[in-house]
């Protein structure tokens, strides 16, 4: 059975959507039918991918308008009697056809402060931690990098606040780091007026994309946004904080 | 973070490449609040056949006063309506319900789950995602007046409040003229009270409030555990939104209907 493929074809200053058709067979994903079109009719065709296993996060794109991995997408899981799209993610320069400029994620991610461990526990510079400590964090050490939150956010997407705020991906960083039972810095200043938390309106598309399937709203975001309030918003956690201190 | 700026290309409103029916959640989300929201205000404005027999509507629940031109009730904690205080606002009525509801209306104006989907459904802030929003300008939860939603935790607790309140009514609705029993109405009300507890006990503030907000958390068992019990809740807080909103609903129209005559309340025992 032959399907059709509409991709992006273009560089960074405009493009076009391009049909292919080529044959398709049981099991394939999308990313195999890409292959197959570079390797029958478009060599030049740029799509980044490495693992095919939904691991490097490199084959991020949109496919029928929703940002997925290609090579997770299974071609029984879309509809193939019509065309189906693939879009490089739109909210990051694109390059050359679905390969996009994602660097503002490396930079932004160097800005976060690092993790600052507490004094070692025992004499030969170790740790001790409980696993039910570390159970939270573990979750977020699950992303892959692949950007479909970020991309899905229509913070960056629509309202391209990338000069004001991190992105879903760097809260999940910034949760894991902030939750970690050895670490001793303080982010949320940085998240409330830097990373700017507070344009986060809880839609949870990036959780619903995420192809790790990290609960990013309800265990990353929300929790974040929390600690703002208590440390911001919150009078009565103040005053509380005050006679503690006293 | 004001280098490296990306600059995007930005589409209109509701464009998008999705070809599933993206519309959908956010229409039964309009639809769903609207219902809800045209039938409360209608009930809280009617100031009466808000109670039969052991029942209280949980809309009118705590009766602070009994309404106006409404005959005393056990239910009522201070007796009648006072007559400082007005019956009319401008052509509004004022009601028992009127006085108490902005609690339980803020509790859910201001929750987490509903505030992502009332954004979609009313704002289209966005309509769903990754299709094209109606603005260009975007304020977010940063400025005024959505960072006024950071105020969810003190709406938290009056609403945990308002469960021991229903809960005692609940257990009040036990009590008929006749002596204990249980009536359809017991078990609406019942249900009622259940569903807003496990509503509100999975609130994303009070899972953060009882053991969320430390790193560590082994060595503080008792906050382990009620965050572990309030983040399984949490996992069904959208289940929970929603059948406590169609809940509450339904108990002030069966007491309502009751009270009426419309409806027969049957006595299981």
């Amino acid at each position: 059975m032959k399907a059709t493929f509409s991709i992006r074809r273009g560089g960074s200053e405009g493009g076009e959507l391009v049909d292919y058709r080529t044959e398709v067979t049981e099991g394939m994903v999308v990313l195999d039918a890409v292959h197959q079109i570079q390797a029958e009719s478009a060599p030049d065709l740029a799509c980044r991918w490495n693992c095919k296993a939904g691991k490097c996060g490199s084959c991020s794109a949109e496919i029928n308008g929703k940002p997925k991995l290609m090579c997770m997408t299974r071609l029984d899981t879309i509809d193939i009697t019509q065309p189906v799209t693939i879009e490089p993610m739109r909210a990051f320069p694109p390059i050359k056809d679905l390969a996009t400029d994602v660097s503002w994620n490396f930079e932004v991610k160097k800005r976060i402060k690092k993790f600052k461990p507490r004094k070692p526990d025992a004499e030969d510079g170790t740790w001790r931690m409980q696993q039910s400590d570390v159970d939270r964090v573990q979750e977020f050490r699950k992303c892959i990098e692949c950007f479909l939150c970020q991309d899905v956010c229509h913070v960056l997407r629509d309202h391209n606040k990338h000069a004001e705020f991190a992105g879903p991906r760097h809260y999940v960083y910034t949760a894991a780091l902030e939750m970690h039972p050895l670490d001793t810095e303080n982010r949320i200043d940085e998240l409330k007026n830097d990373f700017g938390i507070g344009y986060c309106n809880i839609t949870k598309c990036c959780t619903k994309v995420c192809p790790e399937h990290i609960t990013i709203t309800d265990n990353a975001i929300i929790p974040l946004k929390e600690r703002v309030v208590d440390e911001h918003f919150d009078p009565l956690a103040k005053l509380v904080k005050l006679f503690r201190k006293k | 973070m004001a280098s490296n700026l990306v600059q995007i290309t930005r589409r209109g409103f509701g464009e998008t490449m999705r070809r599933d029916g993206w519309w959908i959640p956010s229409l039964l989300t309009f639809l769903g609040f609207s219902a809800f929201i045209v039938y409360s205000t209608w009930a809280a404005f009617q100031g009466e056949h808000y109670s039969f027999g052991p029942y209280l509507s949980p809309m009118y629940s705590p009766l602070i006063w009994e309404a106006a031109g409404q005959p005393l009730s056990h239910h009522s904690w201070l007796g009648a309506w006072p007559a400082w205080l007005p019956t009319y606002l401008l052509v509004q009525p004022i009601t028992p319900a009127i006085l108490i509801l902005w609690a339980p209306g803020g509790f859910r104006f201001t929750c987490y789950y509903y505030r992502g989907a009332y954004y979609k459904a009313f704002w289209a802030d966005p309509p769903a995602c990754a299709v094209g929003e109606p603005r260009n300008e975007y304020r977010g939860e940063k400025k005024f007046p959505l960072i006024l939603q950071n105020v969810h935790r003190y709406f938290l607790y009056i609403a945990l409040l308002f469960i021991v309140i229903l809960a005692y009514d609940a257990i009040a609705a036990t009590q008929f003229a006749d002596g204990f029993g249980i009536g359809v109405g017991t078990l609406v009300m019942t249900i009622n009270v259940i569903l807003l507890a496990s509503y509100t006990f999975g609130c994303h503030s009070l899972r953060h409030l009882v053991g969320g907000r430390c790193d560590t958390m082994s060595n503080k068992p008792v906050q382990h555990k009620l965050w572990q019990w309030v983040s399984k809740l949490n996992g069904k807080h959208m289940l929970f939104a929603w059948l406590s909103l169609f809940w509450v609903g339904f108990t002030d129209f069966y007491i309502r209907m009751c009270s009426m005559g419309s409806f027969t309340d049957y006595r299981i025992f």
